[in-house]
């Protein structure tokens, strides 16, 4: 029974350490969703980007109007305005929280106005998939409604550009 | 009392006696305006090219702050009550309905333009430049006269107009007086040459639209840096920096610019942010050729 007490005190060590090794791995495991969840809403973007630049260069005249390509990126974009995104905002990876996330803290105040704001950029994107195979005219009137969708949430929710 | 201590009081009174004639508000007579015939359906192109909505629509998210028209589609409720951050307090716009009691309603043409091209209030006090009337100042008498005549006709609101949050010293109206002295902007930021579309971007862009307020950095005193006109500022109620807007800062097509004022969609199709989002409102309902004249400005600014 010698070792009795150089045991316990190596436990009563050990166990201090443990309990923040555990803690410390419960936090890369929150930063690393948090992460990917940020990098799935910019993702997310970079395809609302894509479609929109199709359909932007046409609206603008700078590539030929092609009625089967536009309606096929403005299908896409309805597609993507209407992915469930509820998994996108996890608490944590606001502007200040995480670096790369220009996220405003605002949305996790704010949760029910930002999804109206979701749901109208869906809304004006239905319009413009029903309009930009029709002709260019039905194109570039439905693009004001999606410019003005975006714009409605990245202006209070998204920091201002550096 | 010996002769160089009254000749020191002496001077010190010319002094101060120029000073107060010299900070005294400026004012614009109903005889000056009588001229002008009120036109209303340019007042409202020249009210969206002033933007003056963007700022004096109550906040978003309260009752009335999320629409830009009243009910019944009437056109934008004035209320007030954003608020504006700075280094010397934070401003509330104030409630400019047509409401008589809480509004500007029972305002003359006179005070109400005088109010918006001098900065100077019914009873003789300045604004704070907050409202740029530095900006206004520079517009055409018969537009803003035009302006007032639109406004009349938007609806009224009896929300009372807020208290500015300003400490000691910028209480003291007075002193405003000295900063228009110093830091107004008399003339064309941009003198030119310029071609003719690029004027009347100018016109809309330095006096009318204001962007400099927000896009050109500003001095310890709040004047703005005219050598470094529209070259990006801090957000100054935010993170972030609104960006420069010259030549060398912005890379983008004049048809690009044109395009991005319509719709809010960068040449990334990224979208706009912030507080420009309220002002491609406005601009995405002038005609066209307003929006090519604001790019066809800033694509011929000196590059900096």
């Amino acid at each position: 029974m010698t070792h009795t007490i150089p045991l316990r005190l190596a436990l009563g060590l050990a166990l201090p350490f443990a309990v923040l090794a555990g803690i410390a791995t419960a936090e890369s495991h929150a930063d690393k969703a948090g992460m990917a969840a940020m990098k799935a809403r910019q993702a997310h973007m970079s395809l609302y980007a894509y479609n929109l630049g199709q359909l932007g260069g046409m609206a603008k005249e700078q590539m030929p109007y092609d009625a089967q390509a536009a309606g096929a990126a403005a299908s896409n974009l309805a597609a993507l305005a209407r992915l469930d995104q509820q998994g996108y905002w996890p608490e944590g990876t606001a502007h200040g929280e995480m670096e790369g996330s220009d996220a405003l803290p605002e949305i996790w105040t704010s949760m029910e106005d930002f999804d109206a704001k979701s749901e109208a950029l869906v809304q004006a994107a239905d319009t413009l998939e029903a309009q930009a195979g029709t002709d260019l005219a039905g194109l570039q009137s439905a693009m004001g409604d999606v410019g003005k969708a975006c714009g409605a949430c990245h202006k209070l929710y998204r920091k201002s550009d550096d | 009392m010996g002769p160089m201590l009254r000749w020191a009081l002496a001077f010190a009174a010319v002094l101060g006696l120029a000073a107060w004639f010299l900070t005294a508000p400026g004012r614009i007579t109903a005889a000056e305006l009588s001229q002008f015939e009120p036109d209303v359906e340019h007042g409202e192109r020249i009210f969206l090219a002033a933007g003056c909505a963007s700022c004096h629509t109550a906040p978003e998210g309260t009752q009335r702050g999320n629409g830009t028209d009243g009910p019944g589609g009437t056109g934008p409720v004035l209320a007030g009550g954003q608020r504006f951050v700075s280094d010397f307090g934070t401003f509330l716009a104030p409630n400019i309905s047509s409401d008589e009691t809480h509004g500007i309603g029972a305002w003359s043409d006179a005070a109400l333009v005088t109010a918006i091209m001098e900065g100077t209030s019914p009873d003789g006090a300045h604004y704070y430049p907050v409202f740029p009337y530095a900006a206004y100042g520079l517009a055409e008498r018969g537009d803003i006269v035009d302006l007032v005549a639109y406004m009349r006709t938007l609806p009224a609101s009896d929300v009372p107009s807020q208290p500015h949050e300003v400490s000691f010293p910028f209480t003291l109206r007075r002193g405003i007086g000295l900063w228009k002295l110093a830091f107004r902007q008399t003339d064309w930021a941009v003198p030119g040459p310029l071609s003719e579309p690029a004027e009347r971007g100018r016109y809309l862009a330095e006096a009318l639209g204001h962007c400099a307020e927000c896009h050109t950095p500003r001095n310890s005193a709040g004047g703005l840096r005219f050598s470094e006109w529209l070259a990006g500022a801090p957000v100054p109620d935010g993170p972030g920096r609104v960006p420069g807007i010259t030549p060398a800062l912005l890379d983008w097509s004049q048809a690009d610019i044109a395009y991005y004022l319509e719709t809010g969609l960068t040449p990334d199709y990224d979208s706009a942010g912030g507080h420009m989002v309220a002002v491609i409102d406005k601009l995405s309902q002038l005609p066209q050729e307003d929006r090519d004249a604001l790019a066809s400005y800033l694509v011929e600014l000196p590059g900096r």
